[in-house]
């Protein structure tokens, strides 16, 4: 990303950013490697084709009953949190929400931040917020912490060094840990065990995202594999959790099925190695665990999706990363093209909420509608629909009412619309139509040899001698 | 429930099946045959095709000479009135009782499932989008279907690949239905290649909007057809076939991929 | 306004002249794919977790101090954190006072913030109870009290666990149900499925990321 496209409303440069990626050899193997891993995992773990769709269809109605009382679940979950003796601060924008867990921070003189894996804290750039105040801010999940060794960021929400290969992060470790280099994973993985262990207790607070959060119970459930999630939420004196607020869960027995469509469909586990239950700081008689629990819930342009009822479907997400490891883009220009936090299908469709149609213009673009996406989704979202919609949006006229979304009409052109119109004309009208079809077989030994992008990796399309129009009605006469 | 060992990784992926299985009718008397836009220009002849495949199952076939394009290329791209309008002529041509025969998976798909969302606010027209949606059969599931053919292969021994639209396999289970016709003829072994469910990179404008994504896939799709030993290709959507044969074409390769309907005509002595 | 009012007040305008969904919990489909006859749910249980390394051993009530003191001294180990408040850990205290040998035992007895560095890197492994298991999913409830708290089976790289086989459920609808959980969870909940792993690199599975390096679940078959 250059830091021009760091600028509100200057498009990411996707078509640049994935053209390099396509010229890496090297990406584009790691990638290809990495989702037919997942792809195969994930079949594997949904032997029986019905019981998948059950649960599919399931989840969907667990995330669209949460959303349809959204506003009284989440001052449900207020209540219970409290209740618990858990802080709930609530942000509009990721500047609001920086500002709260600042405020925290100072509240506390805190120099050491450990991160457990969280997506909604990189949508705040949290990390680069606090450091410009003279807090370091440490990311625990292996992936994280190569990525932030690197002074990347995540290429996948899930698997965020997903980009490199173990010689990468070979080199990574001998350079920047100063250790002998080693290609050896097991060993590679406790050299991060051993630097980050220390981390842990030396922190003064930690900070992590959620999974889904109970409105029930006022609780905040988190899955993980490694053991940082729990190192997070436990060791430090402070743990501060930030969430979207469409995170919420009804009742405790709803993460039942939206928990096992997760981890089956996220890596191919029946579950994680852990799930994290997070009710109340620590009690009286209680010896570890922290003293003060902080829960930030974050708009940033949810509830613009929240307003229409079909991009509401954006919010029944539970970042399984599905979509990605699934989608033939995705795979091919991997996650750092996109710009974004959010790669991927997924990101696709919740980022223009996020950052605006102007910003994220060629993004619902950037898709064949193959619908892979959306037959993977666990929770039902019909992703390639969603992308059609912000289409539309995109090409609307910025002043057409009414204004569903930030950035309406980022993609209007007045040329476009005529040519749109001009279709319409053809294809609504027998006599033009036949004319273009006559053109279109009659001249076709015109037809250029270079027609823009199509013969970069096409011949020049011929069209035939006769239309099936003309050999139909030969055949079958005039109808 | 068993947990099966990880498929290998090139396996392919397979449409869940649909929501709830078609019922299908008894054979008709007439049909109508919409020919798509992307046919009508660049692949005529295997627009004729399907009309020899229908008439030899002794049916009628009707073929409006008003009709034009389902609206999909507007539709995909935005455009959401311009497509309704060229929908909207063609609610119009395809009134009435007898099936719509679509030989392109994706186009059947948008008769089928879009103009329910185009013409959401009008409850007058979406009684005649159900009726169209009703009526409408893509070409090989048509004739497997509803035609319940048995086809009798005359060609020598020979291994194809099928390549299927994404949208049409994912909406019109038309990898199933493609693969029923193949499997009945005899001298036809049809093998996998790799990836076989992904995209070839089209989606209309796609192809020319993020050209070089496009070109990326449909590099990797006509090295999998390549790669998978069959000596033809078969398709049963035109926008594929345009996408992998202009690829093939300017990539050097003889390999060309061919309509569904004219393999099938060709293999069993109709032309 | 708040951000809290606003957002709600946004929510609320876009809810407005809409019903909320009904809750159609579909039970049976979070249930009945994943029961098990009695006498294969321990085997379901054992295979899902040695399937990600974890180990387990069938023993009895009276038995497992054995195996304890068995798989310390196969690993060298010469220290254990184990409660002496809970019955688990006063069997574990006199069994080895008739058994001897040379393991020392540590009580987690103050607050963490007194005793970080020994817990951290000194202390090689641990031993606590359990609420139960998951047979569909190999996992272990564990509701850490001020006995066993938190850390315990987290930090050291051995955490040992007593599992008592007529408290494997065999699904966690099932768990939660018969536990009650919705009346009431405690300060911090888990299930625990394997030791700590992770695939960050290259898709490569490697044990003992953060977490224990090593699950040993002792399966207690007579209680």
């Amino acid at each position: 990303m250059s830091n021009l496209a760091d600028l509100p409303g200057v498009p990411i440069e996707f078509k640049r950013n994935a053209r390099e990626a396509l010229d890496d050899g090297q990406l584009r193997r790691n990638f290809r490697g990495a989702m037919d891993f997942l792809m195969a995992k994930r079949t594997a773990q949904f032997p029986d084709a019905d019981e998948l769709e059950r649960l599919r269809a399931f989840g969907n109605r667990v995330r669209a009953r949460a959303l349809s009382k959204l506003p009284d679940l989440l001052e449900r979950l207020e209540a219970n949190l409290t209740r618990n003796g858990v802080k709930v601060h609530w942000a509009e924008t990721v500047e609001e929400a920086n500002a709260i867990v600042h405020s925290i921070v100072q509240a506390h003189e805190a120099k050491n931040l450990i991160k457990g894996k969280s997506m909604v804290s990189e949508e705040m750039e949290m990390n680069h917020f606090l450091g410009e105040r003279g807090v370091d801010c440490l990311e625990s999940d292996m992936g994280e912490f190569i990525v932030q060794l690197r002074e990347e960021k995540p290429s996948h929400i899930i698997m965020p060094a997903i980009h490199l290969n173990a010689g990468q992060v070979a080199s990574l470790f001998h350079d920047k840990l100063e250790v002998d280099y080693t290609e050896d994973v097991d060993r590679l993985i406790q050299i991060g065990r051993e630097t980050l262990r220390r981390k842990f207790f030396e922190a003064d607070i930690g900070v992590s995202g959620v999974n889904f959060a109970i409105a029930e119970t006022g609780t905040l459930l988190l899955v993980e594999n490694e053991g940082n999630g729990r190192m997070s939420t436990t060791v430090p004196p402070v743990h501060i959790a930030v969430t979207g607020i469409e995170k919420v869960v009804e009742n405790l027995r709803d993460v039942v099925p939206l928990l096992s469509l997760l981890t089956r469909s996220a890596t191919g586990q029946p579950i994680t190695t852990y799930v994290n239950m997070i009710s109340s700081p620590r009690k009286a008689d209680e010896l570890d665990g922290p003293r003060e629990v902080h829960l930030v819930l974050l708009d940033n342009g949810r509830s613009q999706a929240f307003a229409d009822g079909a991009l509401r479907q954006t919010l029944n997400c539970i970042r399984c990363g599905a979509c990605m490891n699934h989608c033939p883009v995705y795979t091919r220009i991997g996650g750092h093209a996109y710009g974004t936090v959010y790669p991927g299908p997924i990101g696709k469709i919740v980022t223009p909420h996020m950052l605006g149609l102007e910003k994220t213009r060629d993004l619902p673009t950037a898709s064949s509608m193959c619908g892979a996406c959306g037959e993977v989704c666990p929770v039902k979202i019909p992703i390639p629909a969603l992308l059609r919609r912000l289409r539309e949006e995109a090409v609307r006229a910025p002043d057409e009412g009414p204004h569903h979304m930030r950035g309406q009409g980022a993609k209007y052109s007045a040329k476009e619309r005529m040519i749109w119109k001009a279709w319409k004309a053809v294809n609504t009208s027998p006599g033009l139509y036949r004319v273009a079809r006559f053109a279109g077989t009659r001249l076709r030994g015109l037809m250029p040899s270079n027609i823009g992008p199509w013969t970069e990796h096409h011949a020049p399309p011929k069209p035939a001698a006769r239309s099936l129009h003309e050999l139909a009605r030969d055949h079958l006469g005039d109808e | 429930m068993s947990h099966q060992p990880a498929a290998a990784p090139n396996a392919t992926r397979v449409a869940p099946p649909l929501q709830a299985p078609r019922s299908y009718p008894a054979k008709p008397s007439d049909v109508f045959l919409f020919g798509t836009c992307v046919l009508d220009l660049f692949f005529p002849d295997a627009g004729m095709d399907a009309i020899r495949l229908l008439e030899r199952e002794g049916i009628k076939v009707h073929f409006p000479q008003a009709q034009s394009c389902c609206g999909q290329p507007a539709y995909t791209s935005g455009y959401t009135d311009e497509a309704r309008e060229v929908a909207r002529a063609q609610l119009a041509l395809f009134a009435g009782e007898w099936p719509v025969v679509v030989p392109s998976g994706s186009c059947a798909g948008m008769f089928r499932h879009h103009y329910f969302e185009l013409f959401k606010d009008e409850p007058e027209t979406l009684r005649q989008v159900e009726s169209l949606a009703e009526r409408t059969f893509e070409l090989a599931e048509f004739l497997l279907e509803v035609c319940r053919v048995k086809l009798a292969d005359t060609g020598a021994p020979v291994k194809v690949a099928l390549h299927t639209s994404c949208s049409a396999r994912r909406e019109m289970n038309t990898h199933v239905h493609g693969r029923a016709l193949l499997a009945q003829l005899q001298g036809v072994e049809r093998l996998d290649h790799d990836h076989e469910s992904e995209c070839c990179g089209f989606g209309g404008a796609f192809s020319v909007r993020m050209p070089d994504i496009s070109g990326a896939m449909v590099k990797d799709k006509t090295a999998a057809l390549k790669g998978s030993g069959a000596a033809e290709v078969v398709s049963a959507d035109c926008g594929c076939l345009l996408n992998i044969n202009g690829a093939f074409e300017k990539q050097g390769e003889s390999l060309r991929g061919e309509h569904l309907a004219s393999f099938l005509l060709r293999r069993t002595g109709g032309k | 306004m708040s951000a809290k009012e606003r957002i709600l007040a946004k929510l609320r305008g876009s809810l407005e002249g809409t019903t909320a969904v009904a809750d159609d919990y579909d039970e049976a489909l979070v249930t009945v794919p994943w029961r098990y006859a009695p006498d294969k749910r321990l085997d379901r249980l054992r295979e899902v977790l040695e399937a990600v390394h974890g180990e387990t051993r069938l023993t009895t009530s009276a038995d497992w101090p054995a195996l304890v003191l068995a798989a310390l001294a196969e690993r060298g180990i010469g220290e254990l954190l184990v409660s002496p408040a809970t019955a688990h850990g006063q069997q574990f205290a006199g069994y080895l006072a008739l058994n001897g040998g040379s393991l020392r035992l540590k009580a987690y007895d103050r607050p963490v913030e007194e005793w970080k560095d020994e817990l951290f890197f000194h202390t090689p492994a641990s031993l606590t109870g359990t609420l139960g298991g998951i047979a569909a999913t190999g996992s272990l409830i564990v509701w850490p009290t001020p006995q066993e708290p938190r850390l315990m089976s987290l930090v050291p790289p051995l955490h040992i666990a007593l599992l008592k086989a007529s408290e494997v459920f065999d699904n966690l609808f099932e768990a939660m149900h018969a536990q009650g959980w919705a009346g009431g969870l405690p300060t911090n909940a888990l299930l625990v499925s394997g030791p700590s792993k992770t695939a960050d690199i290259q898709q490569t599975l490697a044990y003992g990321a953060h977490g224990p390096k090593e699950l040993l679940v002792l399966i207690l078959q007579d209680a």
